[in-house]
């Protein structure tokens, strides 16, 4: 059996608000093993969004331990974080959140500059990742130039071209339509198949999570249910 | 990411919101511009003075021996001045007695003047610079003469009233005539013209050729000084080294004749173009002190403006600033493009602000005399405060945006 990519021990995470404390995660113990497809569902406020924040390394927890790719990240410093998010993690976000003004190919290579790569090796790969999601000819369109289902594929290409751990998907459909939404979900397929790329995947659409082999459900800031779909 | 992809990053930036961007450079533009366009005037004006003004007004290797000082920085005061008048005059046997002093080689003149009306028939010119003088006096000045010839050492002697006159005066009467052989009334006086000296062109806008020149002994002595008496000595050594000792035996010859004994002061003084050139640094320390305060105010306010226009950026892009950080940003890569963007914002402006102060000197160049100097340390400086302002007024909102937490920059709107 394989190390874990994701290991997390009694993560815990509480907010101040208004005076109270919110207990948004109340230890979550959770293991992910390379090459899982993995949904992490659950209804508002469950802390889902809360774990999807920590495992992306965009958040410290208050309590509990936190294993990425080995690296206890839970005890490191801000710009150890961004060294984490930038190597292990490919964020895929509901809202796409491409520049506006840069083309889909800088887009793609945003991080690879954040790595430090040079110009011609970041072009190459970024042109690689485009082609791979079938986007090899709107490399020079802007994201308003591109329908929501091409925005969506720009940033899992700009998710996959540092061949990061895991991919991070925080409702990837939740602004397409369904057609589109299937579309999406088959890349994300594949992936998996093909590359045996790690996905973890946060949704509350059970639609969406049936694409996953692995459902883990949050309920109330601890982990209620996790299970293997039969393959 | 690299400085010059920032900088690239940056002028889309600008490019992408242009008024904007213009608006908040305008500081920087305005105090740069002020900074070049100061600088570049008053070391034209440096130039004019030193090679222009004070050798066409003075003569190099020329001294003046005077009553009182031609050039004056500032009010004497009424002591000093009440001193002034009771100096006795100089006269003609000082000159005399100069010339003797001197080896043959020095050049010395009298020359007395004094503001009088020329008529030609029923033509009145305006007052003109009349003066009565020596005949070194040309060699001293240097004028060619254009038409005619100047007077001779017998025509002083005879008191002749014959007169050499400049192409301002040649050309208000005798438009399209020889002015050589005419007659002119100056001060009453009929004096026959028997010379033009050549252009001598202006300074400061002042024409140097509305002047009339006739011997010290001519009837215009009666307006210029009478009774023997003249307004300076002028002496040219043949050389620089010279000069001093020439001013030395000069200083030397007057005080005999005046009788002072060594505690008393001169009561005579020496005018040199050293003595205008002073003049102006003092001036143009004055402008030079001034400089700074001026574009101090212009960069200040210009800085806290860049600083604003930051501000609103980093709270307009800051999901942007969470996408970046989600990407692998780390702080110091998000301070860095802040700073950048701000930096090349000012010294955008710094550089349209070079451009034009020195178009504004330009401008100053072509409607007036003066020339415009480019001094390629004030270009140097104005980039330098370019760049500085930005940085410094982009420190606080580049480091706002460097500490946003990635999860609340992720959610803004």
């Amino acid at each position: 059996m394989s190390e874990p990519v994701i290991r997390t021990v009694g993560l815990t995470r509480d907010y101040p608000m208004g005076g109270e404390i919110v207990r948004a995660l109340r230890g979550v113990d959770l293991e992910i093993l390379p090459n899982e497809y993995v949904a992490i569902m659950g209804p508002s406020g469950s802390g889902k969004s809360t774990l999807m924040n920590l495992i992306g390394c965009l958040d410290t927890p208050t309590a509990g331990q936190y294993w990425l790719a080995g690296l206890e990240v839970s005890r490191m410093t801000d710009d150890e974080l961004a060294r984490v998010r930038n190597r292990q993690i490919g964020f895929v976000f509901q809202t796409f959140n491409l520049l506006p003004r840069a083309s889909a190919l800088h887009n793609v290579e945003l991080p690879l500059v954040y790595a430090g790569l040079p110009a011609r090796e970041r072009h190459q790969k970024a042109e690689q990742a485009l082609a791979s999601v079938g986007l090899g000819d709107r490399m020079e369109h802007r994201p308003a130039e591109l329908s929501g289902g091409q925005r969506q594929r720009v940033a899992i290409a700009r998710a996959l071209v540092t061949e990061p751990s895991i991919i991070l998907a925080d409702e990837p459909t939740g602004n397409l339509d369904s057609s589109t939404s299937e579309e999406i979900m088959k890349i994300f397929e594949e992936l998996h198949r093909s590359r045996g790329q790690t996905i973890v995947m946060v949704t509350h659409e059970s639609d969406i999570a049936r694409h996953a082999a692995r459902v883990v459900t949050l309920h109330d800031g601890v982990i209620s249910s996790d299970r293997l779909k039969a393959a | 990411m690299s400085l010059l992809e920032a900088i690239r990053l940056a002028f889309g930036m600008i490019r992408a919101q242009k008024l904007k961007s213009f608006f908040s450079t305008i500081g920087a533009f305005i105090g740069v511009m002020f900074l070049i366009a100061v600088v570049s005037i008053v070391k034209g004006m440096d130039k004019y003075v030193q090679e222009d003004f004070a050798a066409k007004i003075f003569g190099i290797n020329t001294f003046t021996v005077s009553r009182r000082p031609g050039v004056q920085f500032g009010d004497p005061g009424d002591a000093v001045r009440r001193a002034w008048r009771r100096r006795p005059q100089l006269y003609e046997d000082d000159f005399h007695a100069i010339r003797a002093a001197l080896p043959s080689d020095y050049l010395v003149a009298i020359e007395s003047s004094n503001q009088a009306e020329g008529v030609v028939g029923t033509k009145h010119s305006d007052y003109i610079q009349v003066s009565g003088v020596s005949e070194d006096l040309f060699k001293i000045r240097d004028y060619q003469i254009a038409d005619g010839r100047i007077f001779t050492p017998e025509e002083i002697n005879h008191s002749a009233n014959v007169v050499v006159i400049g192409t301002d005066v040649a050309d208000s009467f005798f438009t399209g005539e020889e002015p050589v052989g005419k007659t002119i009334r100056i001060a009453g006086f009929p004096y026959t013209v028997i010379g033009v000296v050549e252009k001598q062109g202006n300074v400061f806008g002042f024409s140097l050729d509305r002047f009339a020149i006739a011997p010290y002994t001519s009837e215009i002595k009666k307006v210029v000084n009478p009774h023997k008496v003249v307004d300076g000595i002028i002496v040219k050594s043949p050389n620089d080294p010279m000069m001093h000792a020439a001013m030395d035996r000069v200083e030397g010859v007057m005080r005999s004749r005046h009788h002072l004994r060594p505690e008393e002061d001169d009561d005579f003084h020496l005018d040199t173009q050293e003595d205008v050139l002073s003049f102006w640094s003092k001036i143009a320390n004055v402008l030079y002190t001034a400089l700074p305060l001026l574009v101090g105010v212009s960069l200040v306010v210009g800085g806290i403006v860049i600083m604003n226009i930051m501000l609103m950026a980093v709270a307009e892009r800051t999901r942007e600033i969470g996408v970046r950080k989600s990407l692998g940003a780390r702080r110091r890569d998000i301070l860095a493009q802040f700073l950048v963007e701000s930096a090349t914002l000012s010294t955008t402006g710094a550089v349209l602000g070079i451009l034009s102060g020195l178009g504004l000197a330009r401008l100053v160049q072509a409607i007036s005399p003066l020339p415009m100097g480019v001094s390629p340390m004030s270009i140097l400086l104005g980039i330098v405060l370019g760049i500085g302002v930005g940085v410094i007024s982009g420190v606080y909102p580049a480091s706002r945006a460097a500490r946003l937490d990635p999860v609340t920059a992720l959610r803004a709107e």
